[in-house]
């Protein structure tokens, strides 16, 4: 897929809370094609500190509004800077970089979506393609307390929506893989991006009930497009980009 | 028009803009973003006699206007990228150098055999800031004599260009790089990365893997400058500058203190069409100051 260097315009800022925030970009030209999974590399400008540019993944693209949506969680000087824009700003993106999530060679009945923190980003733009092509899927969406659960109602127009806290303040009270559908319902396909343990968790749970299973990895990066071999996960083919061969992996080629 | 060609040695590039090894692939990460023939050459990944996997994971850390990498060569060894990857670069209409490590003298001189058959590499970059294993690990670029023996043994097997590049990690880089000119290097880049290192204060734990790592990007700069300034006074063969050059002003920089040509590394992540907003603003520097050729500012600093 043709990468991309363009400036886009702020269409829209949405503070979710103190931690998390919406950008939502648009173009003169129609965007390009994305496919759930892919991130971009943001330039974070007039941060001294953010020498690099960020990873951030694609969490939905609205073709007819032409806008593409990014969710971002505050953790640093690059994310804080980037949640101090507005509407009519531009920002720089290198994209879309990366693979994408792919369908198991069976056709499944019923696929489990388990994203953690902000790592329910590109499982919102995955979701919505899979309900548009008729599968069945349920979110499990996990925080450390309410405030970590984000965009539910986006969620809830692809699928059911089941969720966990650790604090037990929405939802069952305990990590994602202690949640009960896990033991009432069975799944044939499951998809998962969030804090590391959090999917190992999950690829274990998929492992221990053969499910087919991928992850998507967020390791560091210096480029995100393959020049660099900063990013690389040891896999059963050995070192692979995580920039360029993934994000997204089956958990059988792991080496975790 | 004004002449933007310069001479290393051996051959003749159509500018002085190149990439930095490690930092470009094999080019055809960066064809999206610009036509990459338009630069004067292009330096590809470390490359060594045997398949490597590099060093684990995490090998990047984000520092104050740079970064450090402990990539640690991976790549999938000289035969293969002379079957698999070679055949793609032939198009190419710049000047494609293969960047070579070994941690034997032998490695060395094998590996640079292998490349000297393919015709459309007119030069290799041989990058001696690699541990060498038969000494204890001592790096072959922060002795004269190692230096020297490294290139000696190569240039009997390679007789095309033959750049050298030095480590900075040493106490006197103009010693080095005399060294490595007598046993007949044809032209000499510099810098590679600077021996740093990052820790996670929180976990008390060093950012790499590898605990130490090599340091790139702006950072560097004012110490590549002044390595290049101290070397091009001190050889005669031609010098290729780097080190934190993100922009045409920092390159002219590097050609006023006296390089021949330049290489831009990181600054490729960052902005991927770096090396054609380099090569355009050398060119608007020069009508600017009314001058008809690049090599007029080659060491054209007036101290
Ligand atoms: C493919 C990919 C997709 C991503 N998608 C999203 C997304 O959709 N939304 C989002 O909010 N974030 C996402 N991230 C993570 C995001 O890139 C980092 O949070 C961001 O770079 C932090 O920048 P900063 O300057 O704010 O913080 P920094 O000051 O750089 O870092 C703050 C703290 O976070 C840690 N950190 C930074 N980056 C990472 C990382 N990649 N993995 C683990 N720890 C890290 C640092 O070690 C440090 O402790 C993604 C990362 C990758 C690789
Ligand atoms: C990720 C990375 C990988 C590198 N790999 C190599 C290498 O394989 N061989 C080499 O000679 N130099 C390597 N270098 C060093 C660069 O070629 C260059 O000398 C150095 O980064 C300084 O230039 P810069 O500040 O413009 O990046 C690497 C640098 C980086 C950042
Ligand atoms: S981040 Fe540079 S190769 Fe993946």
């Amino acid at each position: 897929m043709k990468k991309f260097m363009s400036d886009l315009l702020i269409s829209e800022m949405i503070r979710l809370n103190e931690q998390y925030f919406i950008i939502k970009l648009t173009a003169e030209d129609k965007l390009p094609e994305m496919l759930p999974g892919q991130f971009a590399e943001i330039k974070v400008e007039d941060s001294p500190s953010t020498f690099l540019r960020r990873p951030i993944s694609i969490n939905f693209v609205d073709y007819e509004r032409n806008e593409l949506w990014l969710l971002i969680q505050i953790v640093g000087a690059g994310t804080l800077k980037l949640s101090q824009l507005r509407a009519g700003d531009s920002l720089n993106l290198i994209y879309p970089l990366g693979n994408t999530f792919s369908l198991p060679d069976f056709k499944p009945s019923d696929i489990l979506l388990v994203g953690g923190g902000v790592g329910i980003a590109p499982l919102l733009f995955w979701g919505a393609k899979l309900a548009s092509e008729g599968y069945t899927c349920t979110f499990l969406l996990g925080g450390r307390s309410e405030s970590n659960l984000l965009m539910l109602d986006e969620f809830k127009r692809y699928g059911t929506v089941v969720v966990t806290t650790e604090d037990g303040s929405s939802g069952e009270k305990g990590y994602v893989t202690d949640h009960s559908i896990l033991k009432t319902k069975q799944f044939d396909a499951v998809y998962t991006c969030g804090p590391t343990p959090m999917m190992k968790a999950v690829a274990a749970y998929a492992a221990k009930n053969k499910l087919f299973c991928e992850v998507s990895l967020e390791n560091t990066m210096a480029c995100g497009f393959g020049a660099c071999l900063c990013c690389v996960t040891d896999t059963t083919d050995g070192h692979l980009c995580v920039c360029t061969e993934g994000p997204v992996f089956p958990i059988t080629k792991l080496k975790w | 028009m004004v002449d933007l060609r310069v001479n290393l040695g051996k051959i003749q590039l159509k500018n002085p803009v190149m990439t930095a090894s490690g930092t470009f692939g094999y080019g055809t990460e960066y064809y999206d973003f610009f036509d990459v023939s338009r630069i004067g050459g292009i330096v590809v990944k470390g490359t060594t006699l045997r398949d490597r996997q590099g060093n684990a994971y995490p090998r990047m850390a984000e520092t104050p206007s740079g970064m450090l990498n402990a990539v640690g060569l991976q790549n999938k060894g000289v035969e293969y990228f002379a079957e698999n990857i070679y055949p793609t670069l032939l198009d190419l209409n710049t000047s494609i150098f293969v960047n070579i490590s070994g941690s034997t003298v032998e490695e060395y001189v094998e590996t640079a055999a292998i490349i000297n058959e393919l015709d459309h590499i007119p030069g290799i970059e041989l990058n001696i800031s690699c541990p060498n294993v038969k000494e204890g690990g001592m790096t072959f670029g922060t002795s004269c004599p190692s230096a020297a023996q490294a290139v000696k043994e190569v240039r009997r097997v390679y007789g095309k260009e033959l750049m050298v590049k030095l480590s900075p990690n040493v106490t006197s880089i103009s010693e080095i790089a005399k060294a490595v000119e007598g046993e007949g290097a044809d032209s000499i880049s510099l810098i590679n990365t600077l021996l740093g290192m990052a820790i996670h204060a929180e976990t008390r734990k060093p950012v790499l893997s590898t605990v130490t790592g090599g340091l790139s990007g702006p950072a560097v700069k004012p110490v590549a400058l002044r390595m290049v300034w101290e070397v091009s006074k001190s050889v005669g063969i031609p010098v290729v500058g780097m080190g934190g050059i993100i922009n045409a002003t920092d390159a002219i920089e590097f050609l006023l203190a006296g390089a021949t040509a330049i290489q831009i590394g990181t600054a490729n992540f960052i902005d991927p069409t770096t090396p054609v907003k380099v090569l355009e603003g050398i060119e608007d520097y020069l009508l600017r100051h009314k001058m008809n050729s690049v090599s007029e500012l080659i060491g054209a600093l007036e101290v």
